[in-house]
C-alpha cells in the first residue's frame, strides 16, 4: 500500500513522501493522537548539529502517540483497538542490555521515520492496548512518561535502600512525570523538586516540598537525585546534586545534553556516588506504566493537567502550527489530533 | 449506522496513455498495478461494507486475477462490469447494491478513480462523513492555474475569479439511492452532457459539500503522470 509519510525535509519544512508498505503480514495502525517532544523540536528548529541533520533528514518526526488498529494478521488485536505505539524497534535480544540500549535497535523519529504518517506498519509486540479509563490526550504522551518509569526502575534496582529523601531537579514535563511516578512508587520517601519557575513548581502539588535552585539551604541533604533538566544547564544541575547528595547516593540522569558536560569527578569518587544514565524505554516499561495507570487512577488525573495545546492536524499548515505553538508553550505537552 | 460501499471506477480503456497496451489502471507502479495500490487504500479502511470494482467487460477476469494475486486476504471486493459512460458505471454499482437488497436511503457510495492511488485515509474518512451529513461531496483542491473559458475555442469568453475555482479530484461520495433517483429523472439528452456524477446533483440544485483533497492525489492519465507518480515514490526513472 502506498503510505503517506509526512517528513521533515529541512528545519521548519514538512513535505509528503510516499512509501510502499507491506499490508500482507504487518499490523497496521492509524495514528490518532501524537505528542510533540523536545527531541522533535530540536530537529524541527534545526538545533541538532548540521551533520546530524544532514544524515537524518528527511525523516518523519514524533515518537509519542496512540492510534487505532486497522488490521492485525496475527490476530492479537481486533480492528478498532486503541493502542499506544512503542517507538523503540529492537532487532535482536541481549541477556545484558535492555532493548532501548541495544545499538542495533531502531527508534521512531530518530533512526527511522516517526509517527507522522498516514499508517504505521509495525509488529504486534510494538503496541499495547490503552486502558479504557485513559483519555486520548493523556495517552498520547505515554511514551515520555514511560521513559521516567524506566529511569525509576533502573534507579530502584541500583540504588541503596536508604530512600528517605529524593531530589528531582527540573520543573518541566520530565521533572513533573518523574516526581509523580516517584510519589506513586515510593510513597514513604520525601520528594523535593528543585526548579527555577515558581509558577511551574506550584503545579507539583503532590510532592513534599519544592525549592528554587537559587535558594537551596546549604545543609539540605538528599539520599538520591534525579536530573531532569538537560541541555546547557546539565553540568550546573549535576554539580548541585553532587553538593547535596549523601555518600553512596545514586544520581539518575534523564536530561539530554547536546554538548559534553563537565562533572566534578573528585567528589563523585570521594562520596562513592553511582551515576546512572537512562534513555528511552522498552515494552516492559510501557506495560508497567499502563498497569500503574489502571491501579492508581490519580496518576492519569495528574497527567491530564499536563495536556497543553491541542491542535487538529489535517495537513502541512496544521503541522507547522502545532510545532510553532509548542515552541512558545510555558508548560505541558502539545498534542496533535492527527488526521494526516 | 448506514452502510458504506467503495466504488472503484476503472471503466476507462486508457485511450490517452499513448501506445500502452494495457488500460492505465493496470500499468505497474512500484511492482504492482496502479489499481491494486488504490484498492489497498480502500481495503485497509474499516468503514466499508464492500468494495465494488467496475472495469470494462474484457478486463473483468484479469482484474479478478490480480486482486487474488496481490490481495489474497482482502474480503468483500467484487468485480463488476462498467457502463458506457462514467455515470452509467456508477449506476451499475448502485444497481448491484440494490440487487443485493442493501440499497436504503442511508446507503453511501464513495466513488473513486482507480488511477488515483495516492488518496489518503483522511480524504476517504472525510468523504464518508460529508456524504452522511450532506448527502453528497466532492474532493477538490484550490485551483492554482487561472481558468480561461473559451466557448468556441478561439478567443477568451471569460476568465472566472480564480479564488472561486477548484480542481475536482476523487473520491466523490453520495447517498446512493438519491443519486440514482436524480439520475433516472434526467432525460437521455441531459445524461449525455454529464461527465461528472456531482453534476447530476448540481444540475438539480442539490448541495454538494467540498472535501479538501491533496495536491499529490493525482490522476494517472498521461505517460507524464506515470513519471510524476514514480518521482513521488522516489523511484529511479
Amino acid at each position: 500500500m502506498l503510505n503517506t509519510v509526512w517528513q521533515l525535509t529541512r528545519p521548519r519544512q514538512f513535505e509528503a513522501a510516499f512509501q510502499e508498505i507491506e499490508t500482507g503480514g504487518a499490523l497496521i495502525v492509524r495514528p490518532t493522537h501524537l505528542s510533540v517532544c523536545n527531541a522533535d523540536q530540536r530537529y524541527y528548529q534545526g538545533k541538532r548539529p548540521a551533520e546530524v541533520l544532514a544524515k537524518k533528514l528527511p525523516m518523519a518526526l514524533i515518537h509519542e502517540g496512540i492510534g487505532i488498529v486497522m488490521q492485525d494478521p496475527s490476530g492479537t488485536y481486533a480492528p478498532g483497538s486503541r493502542v499506544v505505539m512503542i517507538p523503540n524497534v529492537p532487532r535482536e535480544e541481549s541477556p545484558y542490555a535492555a532493548e532501548n540500549y541495544l545499538r542495533s535497535s531502531l527508534f521512531r523519529g530518530s533512526t527511522m521515520d516517526g509517527f507522522m504518517q498516514e499508517y504505521i506498519a509495525t509488529r504486534p509486540d510494538r503496541v499495547l492496548p490503552v486502558p479504557e479509563s485513559l483519555g486520548d490526550l493523556t495517552a498520547a504522551f505515554t511514551e515520555m512518561v514511560s521513559v521516567c518509569w524506566h529511569a525509576i526502575s533502573r534507579f530502584d534496582a541500583a540504588a541503596h535502600g536508604g530512600r528517605e529523601t529524593i531530589g528531582v531537579w527540573g520543573d518541566g514535563n520530565m521533572g513533573y512525570f518523574t516526581a509523580l511516578l516517584l510519589r506513586a512508587r515510593m510513597p514513604r520517601s520525601r520528594i523535593i523538586v528543585f526548579g527555577v519557575s515558581e509558577s511551574k513548581m506550584n503545579d507539583f502539588s503532590f510532592v513534599d516540598d519544592v525549592c528554587p535552585v537559587s535558594a537551596i539551604p546549604a545543609d539540605l541533604q538528599i539520599d538520591h537525585g534525579f536530573e531532569c533538566v538537560g541541555g546547557a544547564a546539565s553540568g550546573a544541575v549535576i554539580s548541585q546534586i553532587i553538593d547535596h547528595i549523601r555518600p553512596e547516593g545514586t544520581i539518575a540522569i534523564l536530561g539530554v545534553s547536546e554538548e559534553p558536560v563537565p562533572v566534578w569527578t573528585r567528589m563523585v569518587l570521594e562520596k562513592g556516588l553511582r551515576i546512572i544514565g537512562t534513555s528511552r524505554s522498552g515494552r516492559a516499561d510501557f506495560e508497567g506504566l499502563l498497569g500503574l495507570y489502571e491501579s492508581r487512577r490519580e496518576v492519569p488525573e495528574y497527567l491530564e493537567k499536563m495536556v497543553g495545546a491541542v491542535i487538529d492536524v489535517r495537513g502541512i499548515p496544521d503541522m507547522v502550527r502545532a510545532f510553532e505553538t509548542d515552541i512558545y508553550k510555558e508548560r505541558g505537552k502539545t498534542v496533535m489530533v492527527w488526521n494526516g | 449506522m448506514s452502510e458504506v460501499y467503495g466504488v472503484i471506477l476503472a471503466g476507462g480503456i486508457g485511450t490517452r496513455m499513448g501506445n500502452s497496451e494495457k488500460p492505465k489502471q493496470f500499468i505497474e507502479l512500484g511492482g504492482r498495478p496502479i489499481i491494486i495500490h488504490t484498492l489497498e487504500k480502500f481495503a485497509v479502511h474499516p468503514g466499508f461494507a464492500g468494495i465494488l470494482v467496475l472495469v470494462p467487460q474484457a478486463w473483468m477476469g484479469y482484474t479478478r486475477d490480480i486482486i487474488r494475486r496481490y490481495l489474497p486476504d482482502a474480503a468483500g471486493i467484487e468485480v463488476l462490469q462498467g457502463g458506457e459512460t462514467r455515470n452509467e458505471t456508477v449506476m451499475n454499482a448502485i444497481r448491484h447494491i440494490e440487487k443485493m437488497g442493501r440499497l436504503t436511503d442511508e446507503t453511501i457510495i464513495v466513488t473513486h478513480d482507480s488511477v488515483r492511488p495516492f488518496v489518503t485515509h483522511r480524504i476517504i474518512e472525510e468523504n464518508i462523513q460529508a456524504a452522511r451529513e450532506y448527502g453528497a461531496c466532492d474532493t477538490v483542491i484550490p485551483a492554482t492555474d487561472t481558468i480561461v473559458e473559451s466557448r468556441e475555442g478561439g478567443c477568451i469568453t471569460s476568465i472566472p475569479n480564480r479564488s472561486y475555482m477548484y480542481q475536482g479530484q476523487t473520491p466523490q461520495s453520495f447517498a446512493a439511492k438519491k443519486l440514482k433517483e436524480t439520475y433516472e429523472a434526467l432525460s437521455a439528452q441531459e445524461r449525455e452532457i454529464l461527465t461528472d456524477a456531482c453534476k447530476i446533483l448540481v444540475l438539480q440544485g442539490e448541495k454538494v459539500q467540498l472535501v479538501q483533497g491533496e495536491v499529490f492525489n493525482i490522476k494517472i492519465t498521461y505517460p507524464y503522470d506515470v513519471t510524476v507518480a514514480k518521482a513521488l515514490l522516489g523511484m529511479e526513472m
